[in-house]
């Protein structure tokens, strides 16, 4: 294939002999600690995840049935400036995700101004008709958002997708910083790492923040999880705990009288704030799927008399859609009056005759992806792919032009990181999380890195294969961008003598 | 007309239930072709009911009520004026433009033969002329029957040569979807003389310029002062009369009791 | 915040699962302890009586294998088809403490997750040694356990695993005096000999007693003594006697923060109150069987209504 050498965020383009200036000292750290210690710390993390029971579940299999997901010892770091830009653009952008939700369900100005063919909305499953005519307080839909990033170069990051239903991931944030901190604290006091651990506490007064205007100053607010066994109930108990508020199930749940209670050892509680992790399909059964046994009965009802706040709001499917993500430049430029500071990947529109067209000819440079498919499955990635699989895609686009989007190939940026044969660069991606609250948006200084483990693989998604690692922000003026001769030995050793 | 409407829904159960949540889409609105002069929903045990209007402008009530329920009845008596402006329906309350209801739902998948079924029918006409003769089309392909054991998706209808009133609308939903016709399956009531009555559906279909035209498929027509209009959805399902969630063992069984008569001159 | 009902439901039966899976290794290992000391029929007849204290003598028979200290030590430790098992305890612990992890302290949960883990391994007890080594390794972690909880603040979580295992516990003692004090002897052993001895030193050994039972009496080994202690004595954690006061303190400490009494309250009052009452002989005399029964028939009766008092569902 011939495919060039990507860009490593710490190496750059020099490899392990030359990297990236900022970056030397991490570098060096990386060159100088031994392997086997850097196994070692990566076995002790793993272990530990293991014993806190961070796990997911992988369903229809007894024995395995937690795993746990892979970490690597080597974190990924932004350097202040990165940051700042960064969060700028995720910043505007999840403001527009809001604005969007805002005016979709209620004025749909953006379609009277012929910003979105409607047709895309309206016909759009994710658009919600349920929700119609609903405003949740403030104008805020989605009040926890996951923005997946990826980077092509130092300067180069795009969005590949938003998250505006039901993010997760924000537990291994936190779970992988704290098992940094406790194995490689050299790094730490090397560096001017942004704190992360306040997240819980932000995510309690944003959904303070929103409680309807009927709760009193005191809003009982709660995680709603649909069960233990669902995959990702370890971060939902996390996130309750490190919270302090209640992990409710939907049997916990009562609604009457348009009123969510949950029942207590001495009686019922009214609820005001529901952090859900429970899909729309599932959420209420006499408004959405029927058969949903995950639900609680009645919710809506309450959500719609304005007794209860539902975080994210139910409808936000319609923001980060797949087919709706190709106009988010569009939408970001409508509402915020300036163009979008986080790009887009380039996508063609296969709905569009001359895309499509385009898409055809191209297919084995291509990533074609189902418009609602997720989770890396329904998809095609050209250069990989076998030439039987690009047949079978080209039939069914075809078929059904309007149901798949087409992206370039991207060159996703690498990290090093510790395998089998010693330390490799890996593909990666990130997501950091985004809150909105009465008081405005916020962006936490860090996020999920997810890598994929295996060589040359661009698919980072837990449930095929990818791991984990921190991600450092960097805090502004750190000593170690000037202090580039310190013998990173000498930081190892430091370790061995504190421990 | 004047219409009377008695309409009752008994549920029992073969265990006491320890919770009812349900949600009854059985209150008509004002439209210029109907006004509702009066309407009770009476439920024969303690429960709370609280109203509202969904995102399609329909209004509903939940109904809240705590267990042991071994039955429970829902009583629904009305009055309606009615008037009959030729099917054109104008004054419903519409938060979503005519362009949404060309989405397609599970129950509403044409499939090829339906669409080219209905395609054919509406061939070289334009506006309310075509919803008229996709409603012509579909009345006369099928036989009506009565009752279904369980109520066919458009397709599955489509298959076969009978169908209810309402696997009729319910095609001729789909069809005009196909052909880029706005269209609602339409819940409520009709009075029929000297007949057993149930519930009832029908369709609206958008007509650029002339706006929402309410057809019967199962008489081949314009629907007229003899219907009372409850609630529209995308589908049969998005205008179930009681839809609910009841916390408890066993089985459940439905009696349905309806009454649609002129109002006698006092 | 009150507490939800079902995280209290699922407290209660966390104290109650790691309880009994703690009372069946103490089993396995007295029954392990008395069989090495005892001839064949004798060792056989302690595996039984085994079964029949954790009421899983019909499982076990519908295995059709023998009751020798192989397979029922295997059956009582590793065996996932029956709900009687260690590792099925733990499996149900696990699951309820997964269910309230937020009402746990880490410490507490890793307790549990580690006993649970214990059972991944490839761990199999196949003779005497290895069983001893896994049943000492299911002790220490719900030792650990029992440690997190008392370090855990007191609060309403505590109170609900406390009763469990006050509930629990209760149960299990009053299974293990009823079974062991009909158990038959082998022929040809005399009352008071040495197997008759041994099968009581195992008794104490089960609910840790063998100390308090030098403590509080200066006779040498007496089966009135050893049902005295294991009965009426609130010194010894596992008697009777204690159990029913833990029920009523933890019972006590729920209402004055919940602000309601029930069912369950009165119960465990009434039962306090006649327990303080009881004497040994004339319990003997009565019938200790029947006495027993109607104490595990209590117990179960006590079960239910503090599942209505706290709305389990």
């Amino acid at each position: 294939m011939g495919e060039a050498r990507a860009f490593d965020e710490i190496w750059g383009h020099g490899g392990p002999t030359n990297p990236r200036a900022p970056l030397e000292m991490l570098a060096g750290w990386i060159a100088e600690t031994p392997r086997e210690e850097l196994a070692r710390r990566l076995e002790a993390a793993e272990n530990t995840f293991r014993q806190l029971g961070i796990t997911f579940a992988v369903y229809g299999d007894r024995d395995a049935a937690e795993r746990i997901i892979p970490f690597d010892i080597v974190p990924r770091v932004f350097l202040a400036d990165e940051w700042a830009r960064l969060s700028a653009g995720l910043v505007q952008r999840v403001e527009a995700i809001n604005a969007f939700l805002d005016d979709i369900y209620g004025e749909r100005r953006i379609l009277a101004d012929g910003i979105l063919p409607p047709d895309i909305v309206f016909r759009n499953p994710q658009f919600r008709h349920e929700v119609v005519g609903i405003r949740p307080p403030h104008g805020i839909w989605a009040h926890i958002c996951g923005i997946d990033l990826v980077r092509t170069g130092p300067d180069d990051f795009f969005v590949l997708e938003d998250n505006a239903r039901t993010p997760s991931g924000v537990s291994y944030m936190l779970e992988n910083r704290e098992a940094m901190i406790r194995l490689c604290p050299e790094l730490f006091r090397n560096f001017r790492v942004a704190a992360v651990d306040s997240y819980p506490d932000r995510l309690h007064e944003t959904m303070r923040s929103v409680a309807p205007p009927g709760a009193g100053s005191r809003p009982v607010c709660v995680v709603l999880t649909p069960g233990h066994f669902n995959s990702a109930y370890y971060e939902h108990s996390f996130l309750a705990d490190s919270m302090g508020i209640e992990l409710v199930e939907p049997a916990d749940l009562v609604v009457d009288d348009d009123v969510v209670w949950m029942q207590t050892i001495a009686g019922r509680v009214k609820v005001d704030v529901i952090y859900r992790r429970i899909d729309d399909d599932f959420l209420d059964p006499v408004v959405f799927r029927p058969d949903s046994l995950l639900g609680v009965p009645g919710i809506m009802s309450a959500y719609r008399a304005g007794n209860v706040t539902l975080i994210n709001a139910p409808g936000n499917g319609i923001a980060d859609d797949k087919a709706i993500y190709s106009y988010m430049p569009e939408i970001v430029r409508y509402y915020s009056g300036g163009e979008a500071k986080l790009p887009n990947v380039e996508t063609y529109r296969c709905r569009e005759p001359q895309a499509l067209r385009y898409v055809l000819e191209r297919l084995p440079e291509l990533v074609v992806k189902l418009v609602d498919g997720s989770g890396g499955y329904g998809m095609l990635v050209g250069p990989t792919a076998t030439k039987q699989e690009i047949e079978d895609f080209r039939a069914a686009l075809i078929a059904e032009p309007h149901r798949y989007i087409a992206q370039p190939t991207l060159a996703l940026s690498t990290v090093p990181t510790l395998t089998e044969k010693g330390l490799a660069p890996r593909h990666v991606d990130f997501r950091p999380f985004v809150l909105t609250g009465r008081d405005g948006v916020q962006v936490v200084p860090g996020g999920l890195t997810r890598v994929a483990l295996k060589e040359g693989s661009l698919v980072v998604n837990s449930s095929q294969g990818g791991g984990t690692k921190d991600s450092f922000v960097l805090l502004p003026d750190s000593p170690q961008l000037q202090a580039q001769s310190q013998t990173l030995g000498g930081m190892f050793q430091q370790q061995e003598l504190g421990s | 007309m004047r219409l009377i409407v008695e309409h009752r829904t008994r549920y029992r159960f073969s265990e006491p239930q320890i919770r009812l949540i349900q949600c009854l889409r059985m209150t008509p609105d004002d439209t210029d072709d109907q006004t509702v002069v009066g309407w009770s929903i009476d439920v024969d045990c303690d429960a709370r009911l609280r109203q509202s209007r969904d995102g399609l402008g329909n209004r509903q009530a939940m109904l809240y009520a705590d267990g042991p329920i071994g039955a429970i009845e829902i009583s629904v008596r009305g009055e309606v004026l009615t008037g009959d402006h030729g099917g054109h329906v104008r004054g419903t309350a519409e938060p979503l433009p005519p362009e949404f209801y060309l989405r397609e739902t599970d129950r509403t998948v044409a499939g090829e033969a339906l669409g080219a079924f209905v395609g054919g029918a509406v061939s070289g006409l334009l506006g309310a002329d075509t919803i008229d003769a996709a409603t012509r089309a579909i009345h006369g392909r099928f036989e009506r029957i009565p009752y279904v054991e369980e109520l066919r998706d458009a397709a599955t209808t489509f298959a076969g040569t009978t169908a209810t009133g309402r696997e009729m609308a319910q095609m001729l939903v789909a069809g005009l979807r196909t052909a880029e016709i706005p269209a609602r399956y339409v819940g409520g009531y009709r009075q029929r003389e000297g007949r057993a009555c149930a519930p009832h559906g029908w369709v609206e279909a958008y007509a650029d310029g002339e706006g929402w035209i309410a057809v019967d498929p199962s008489t081949g027509g314009r629907v007229d002062e003899r219907y009372i209009r409850v609630a529209v959805g995308l589908d049969t399902a998005g205008v179930t009369p009681v839809a609910g969630s009841r916390l408890g063992q066993g089985e459940e069984m439905l009696d349905v009791a309806l009454i649609v008569e002129q109002a006698r001159r006092q | 915040m009150l507490m939800l009902s079902r995280t209290a439901a699922s407290l209660y039966w966390l104290g109650r699962y790691v309880e009994r899976a703690d009372f069946i290794a103490r089993l396995v290992e007295a029954t392990v302890r008395l069989d090495a000391l005892s001839a064949t029929p004798a060792g056989e007849a302690a595996w039984e009586s085994a079964l029949n204290v954790t009421y899983t003598d019909e499982a076990f028979a519908a295995t059709g294998a023998r009751a020798d200290q192989a397979s029922v030590a295997r059956f009582l430790t590793i065996d996932t088809g029956h709900s009687g098992s260690i590792v099925q305890c733990l499996d149900m612990a696990r699951n309820n403490a997964r269910a309230v992890r937020t009402a746990l302290t880490r410490e507490a949960w890793t307790a549990i997750n580690r006993a649970w883990l214990l059972f991944n391994s490839r761990m199999r007890p196949g003779n005497a040694m290895a069983t001893l080594n896994l049943v000492e390794a299911v002790k220490a972690e719900t030792r650990g356990f029992e440690g997190a909880i008392l370090r855990m603040m007191r609060n309403e979580a505590v109170w609900f695993i406390r009763l469990g295992s006050a509930v629990e516990r209760a149960d299990n003692t009053a299974r293990l005096v009823d079974v062991k004090y009909h158990l038959l002897l082998p022929e040809g052993e005399a009352v008071g000999g040495i197997v008759d001895r041994d099968q009581w030193t195992t008794i104490l050994q089960t609910v840790s007693a063998v100390t308090a039972y030098r403590w509080l009496y200066s006779e040498g080994l007496e089966p009135r003594l050893v049902i005295d202690l294991l009965l009426t004595r609130p010194e010894l954690p596992r008697s009777l006697a204690a159990c029913v006061e833990e029920s009523v303190e933890m019972l006590g400490l729920l209402g004055k923060r919940t602000g309601l009494q029930g069912g369950a309250d009165r119960m465990a009052r009434a039962r306090m109150a006649r327990m303080h009452k009881t004497r040994t002989p004339e319990v003997i005399v009565g019938g200790l069987h029947e006495w027993l029964s109607a104490f595990i028939a209590e117990n179960l009766a006590l079960d239910r209504a503090i599942a209505q008092q706290f709305r389990f569902i």
